[in-house]
């Protein structure tokens, strides 16, 4: 296929004809609804695969342009077009939707839930998240960044656990306060900006903003993205939402839903407010780390598995903030990977997470214990996602974090130093949460419990088997993803107007580990 | 003094209003002549037949751009955009009203003036007919407001504020259901609104004192050249803008709209949030923008002090809320506030977004009051927030319907909501009022959440014994649901064309 192929368009909805196809098959065909969803999700995912191999990594920043008129009055356009960090993130949820609906194959199985109607929102939810990563029009990626919380707000409320409504409206009106600073923000651009929303003219006008308003305008969208992502002190919605999230829902919530927080901060806020970048980096930088410390200091006393789990993933947020305000290319090409690999490390941590929950029909470490003694494969997938997800060395997250760890070194190093702190931290959430659960005796309780007599069955393997192949494969040999975010990574940091330091002292990265 | 002169009349430019009123007046003496069983077909299709003859008529017309009758009304761009407006949600409106199929006889009441909870008043709830005096009073108050909307000359308009607004103080004491609550609705709102006309008046006398005439254009001049004391101007200017707020609702002069709302019968309720909206804003903005435009720096500091606390009123009174009919008009307070920030950003854009905003929120909020005449028990509407609960599980089509009409109102993309609340708030920053914006988007957070309440509530409880049914709608209030919703749909995600059509008709003629 020629790269003139409308990809991201027909990417993008792709995905919406399926969710609405899954929605109108009856409630009585379950497995129907189930069976196009995935075949549907699979036929996304060979398109984006078609789409990373037209992709030519070292042409031109910006590829698989495409424009049609929407509102000429305003000159908002459907406008897409990918660069390499766009281009991973949207293989990202390619990959993860055919695992996470396969993983959620039993999810709605009970009497009053309607199985059509949930994957047809995972489908809508994959629908929004295309969008939002392919848009280059600033009003149709705010459409986006605003329609995906419906979906997902209606599966942790109608399919999430024991505090879903409260979390399912928190979640909710946290997002919406962040979207309503953005829209002040959206607008103030559009005026000062020439009265257009086309990323690459807005992208040109930037210089010209006044910088008192570009720091206001920075701020609308950095309060968004902070809270999508989400940054210490606006991520209180994350583990309830997280919490009552249904495993899967929670996966592609925490994997790459949150991702477009830091997402928007790479692709919008430096290119679009350099000076003002720069102004507030020192603000973000420190935010970030607190985020690493704390989040990973509450997650070692979390009891809840999924809430643990959603304090990892703020810490590790944390990481991904440090590695973009740290403004070289090496943090920034580590903040990148991070966020492909949080994705999958995550994800995959919570999916087993969820298999456990499934089984003992409870979030509680404490009704845990020595569960491996039981169910052995499963307790050996949950340690190595436990280890992924610390970033042990051969699995995908030790590469990025040590990229983020010493492109940060170079330019700020106690930022570095503190961060570091965090994976001491996170060493102790994840081996104890993994001892607590799955070693040490019996739990008696456990046995009384005949779902967790049973080890993985075949469909469970299907699940993880792709998840633990990435991240050991991108552990070993991450070229082809650096490959394409390098380039990016490097034109957004010249964006911003920022020069790499010299090479650094070698022992500084003995130091780190 | 000269020889009196007969002035030029445009009766084609007219013919909209002449329409509306002949057929009211016709109404009146189908009253009178018809057999009872029959007038009800008669007079709706009489109505039908005089609202689509006068939007015939009004397209027919666009492009024009001149006064006629000596200057009382002007007939330009937002004069017949804004009566198109009105004639089509005056439509929708007259389906609901229209509708007999959800409850016997229909949501009126046979004979108002029969004493509440007497025997006869008993037997009339049960089974008798609805008065069909409804659909004269109607096409009576549409009429008002086409020419409220046109009028070029300050008493015009005074006249024509009192023709629209006497016969919906009568539609709103006609309830078939809970008579005290709509009789009482009717005369707080009667006599509030006589305080706002009367204060309304009391200006026009003192803006003649200043201008030495009450043409728009004449106002214009004056304050351009002004010969008396300015205290007539700003006295007077205060004292118009009373009457205008109170129609629009907006605070402190909103009190009336929660109990009115509430009381009114729920398709009148609808007419007053879509149309009568339509009418105030329309009046509000060819007097500021026409008469007023030279002393802006002095009124949009004053408004936009109204405009903020509207919004703050309407979004934290929603919050507390625990009626449905109460809670649509706090929103619709609220929505109040976002309109006339798009108005005092007082510059084209601010007109044309205004204009856009009246039309989009004019669907939505009639979709909304038309599902709040199905969800009903044995008592009539079942209004109660609590009752509403898990209605989603029992009736998810139309569960889903409100829950989109609610996202509207929030304000999500992809609905009319958002795109006329982003048409406004642009036109304010360019206007250079995006203090307003700033309240508007703090606003919008507050609001979000008790929409948010009535869509967890619909979808996420449960239902229990007391969870009403959701009336089969006949085929009037299904069209006009249906049209409601297609609306916020489509001005969501396609508002190209009615964008240009409002930015082509912003200009008026002075």
């Amino acid at each position: 296929m020629s790269a003139d192929f409308p990809f991201l368009g027909i990417l993008t909805l792709l995905p919406l004809v399926g969710a609405i196809v899954v929605a109108v098959i009856p409630r009585r065909s379950a497995k129907l609804a189930k069976q196009v969803a995935l075949i549907w999700s699979l036929a996304v995912l060979a398109l984006s695969i078609v789409m990373w191999v037209a992709f030519k990594v070292g042409g031109d920043r910006w590829q698989f342009h495409e424009s049609y008129a929407w509102i000429p009055s305003w000159d908002a356009r459907f406008t897409f077009q990918a660069d390499g960090i766009a281009l991973v993130m949207l293989m990202l949820i390619a990959v993860l939707m055919p695992i996470v609906i396969l993983a959620s194959w039993n999810d709605v199985d009970q009497e009053q839930r309607s199985a059509p109607v949930y994957f047809s929102l995972l489908l809508a939810f994959e629908f929004t998240m295309i969008g939002v990563f392919a848009a280059a029009d600033i009003f149709l990626f705010y459409v986006f960044f605003e329609v995906m919380l419906i979906p997902m707000y209606f599966i942790i409320g109608s399919f999430g656990g024991a505090r879903r409504q409260y979390a399912a409206v928190k979640f909710f009106l946290y997002s919406l306060v962040g979207g309503l600073f953005m829209l002040a923000a959206v607008i103030g651009l559009w005026v000062v900006g020439g009265h257009t929303f086309d990323f690459d003219k807005l992208a040109q006008a930037a210089h010209s903003i006044d910088p008192n308003t570009a720091r206001w305008l920075f701020l609308g969208f950095f309060v968004a993205f902070a809270i999508k992502a989400p940054f210490f002190p606006f991520h209180t919605w994350l583990p309830d939402a997280g919490g009552a999230a249904p495993a899967g829902a929670a996966a592609l919530l925490v994997g790459v839903m949150d991702k477009v927080g830091t997402f928007g901060i790479l692709r919008y806020c430096l290119p679009l407010f350099p000076e003002a970048s720069r102004w507030f980096a020192p603000a973000a930088l420190v935010l970030a780390v607190i985020g690493i410390i704390y989040a990973a200091l509450l997650a070692v006393g979390q009891n809840d598995l999924k809430r643990l789990v959603s304090y990892t993933s703020i810490a590790h947020f944390g990481f991904i903030g440090i590695g973009i305000f740290a403004f070289t290319t090496q943090a920034g090409t580590g903040a990148v990977l991070y966020m492909v690999n949080h994705g999958l490390a995550t994800g995959l941590l919570f999916i087993v997470v969820g298999m456990y929950v499934a089984r003992r029909n409870s979030n509680l470490v404490s009704d845990f214990g020595g569960a491996g003694k039981l169910t052995p494969v499963l307790a050996g997938v949950l340690f190595f996602a436990g280890l992924a997800s610390l970033a042990l060395p051969g699995t995908a997250p030790f590469i990025s974090e040590f990229l983020v760890l010493i492109g940060t070194f170079t330019a700020h190093k106690a930022y570095a130093v503190v961060a570091t702190a965090g994976i001491i931290l996170a060493a102790a959430y994840v081996l104890w949460m993994v001892q607590r659960t799955t070693q040490g005796t019996l739990n008696p309780a456990l046995e009384e419990v005949p779902a967790m007599r049973k080890d993985m069955t075949l469909r469970e393997k299907a699940v993880v088997a792709p998840l633990i192949l990435l991240l050991i494969l991108l552990g070993f040999y991450p070229k082809p993803v650096t490959d394409v975010i390098n380039p990016a990574v490097q034109a957004t940091m010249q964006d911003v107007g920022t020069k790499d330091p010299g090479p650094t002292a070698v022992t500084a990265n003995g130091g780190v580990r | 003094m000269g020889t009196v002169k007969l002035p030029a009349i445009d009766y084609a430019a007219l013919a909209p209003m002449l329409i509306l009123f002949g057929v009211a007046c016709l109404g009146v003496i189908v009253e009178a002549i018809l057999p009872r069983r029959s007038r009800h077909g008669v007079q709706l299709g009489l109505s039908f037949l005089a609202i689509v003859a006068a939007f015939v008529v009004v397209i027919v017309e666009h492009g024009k751009h001149k006064t006629t009758i000596g200057g009382a009304v002007a007939v330009d761009g937002p004069t017949l955009f804004l009566q198109g407006a009105i004639l089509v949600l005056g439509a929708v409106s007259l389906m609901l009203i229209g509708e007999r199929s959800i409850e016997r006889g229909g949501p009126f009441v046979a004979q108002a003036a029969i004493t509440v909870g007497s025997q006869k008043d008993l037997q009339q709830a049960g089974d008798r007919d609805g008065a069909t005096e409804v659909y004269p009073l109607t096409m009576f108050a549409l009429g008002g407001m086409l020419l409220f909307v046109s009028a070029n000359d300050l008493l015009t308009m005074f006249v024509a504020l009192e023709v629209f607004s006497l016969p919906l103080y009568l539609l709103c004491a006609l309830a078939r259901r809970r008579r005290l609550l709509s009789q009482e609705a009717a005369m707080k709102y009667f006599l509030l609104g006589s305080y706002a006309s009367a204060f309304f008046l009391f200006g026009i006398a003192l803006i003649y004192g200043f201008s030495g005439g009450i043409q728009l254009s004449a106002v214009h001049a004056g304050i351009a050249d002004p010969k008396q004391s300015e205290i007539l101007l700003y006295a007077g200017l205060a004292l118009l803008a009373i009457g205008l707020l109170f129609k629009a609702a907006l605070a402190p002069f909103h009190v009336w709209t929660p109990d009115v709302y509430q009381g009114a019968p729920t398709p009148i309720t609808a007419l007053m949030a879509a149309c009568t909206k339509v009418a105030a804003f329309g009046a509000l903005l060819r007097i500021l923008y026409v008469a007023f435009e030279g002393v802006r720096w002095d009124f949009q500091p004053v408004l936009g002090v109204i405009a903020v606390l509207t919004m703050f009123v309407g979004a934290v009174l929603a919050v507390t809320q625990t009626d449905m009919k109460r809670l649509l008009a706090y929103s619709s307070i609220a929505n109040a506030g976002y309109l006339l920030v798009g108005v005092l950003a007082l510059n084209q854009r601010g007109l044309s977004s205004t204009m856009f905003y009246l039309v989009a929120y004019g669907f939505s909020v009639l979709a909304a009051f038309g599902i709040v005449t199905l969800v009903r028990d044995a008592d009539g509407e079942a209004t109660h927030l609590s009752r509403w609960a898990g209605l989603g599980k029992k009736s998810p089509l139309f569960a889903a319907t409100f829950s989109f009409i609610l996202l509207a109102f929030a304000g999500i993309p992809l609905t009319s909501g958002f795109t006329s609340k982003f048409a406004v708030f642009g036109a304010a920053v360019e206007g250079g009022q995006t203090w307003l914006v700033i309240f508007g988007v703090i606003t919008s957070m507050l609001i979000a959440f008790p929409y948010l309440r009535v869509v967890v509530m619909l979808w996420f409880s449960e239902p229990g014994e007391s969870t009403p049914t959701v009336s089969i709608p006949g085929f009037l209030t299904s069209a006009a649901l249906a049209i409601g919703v297609i609306a916020t749909l489509v001005l969501g995600v396609v508002p190209a064309p009615l964008i240009d059509l409002t930015q082509n008709a912003a200009n008026f003629v002075r």
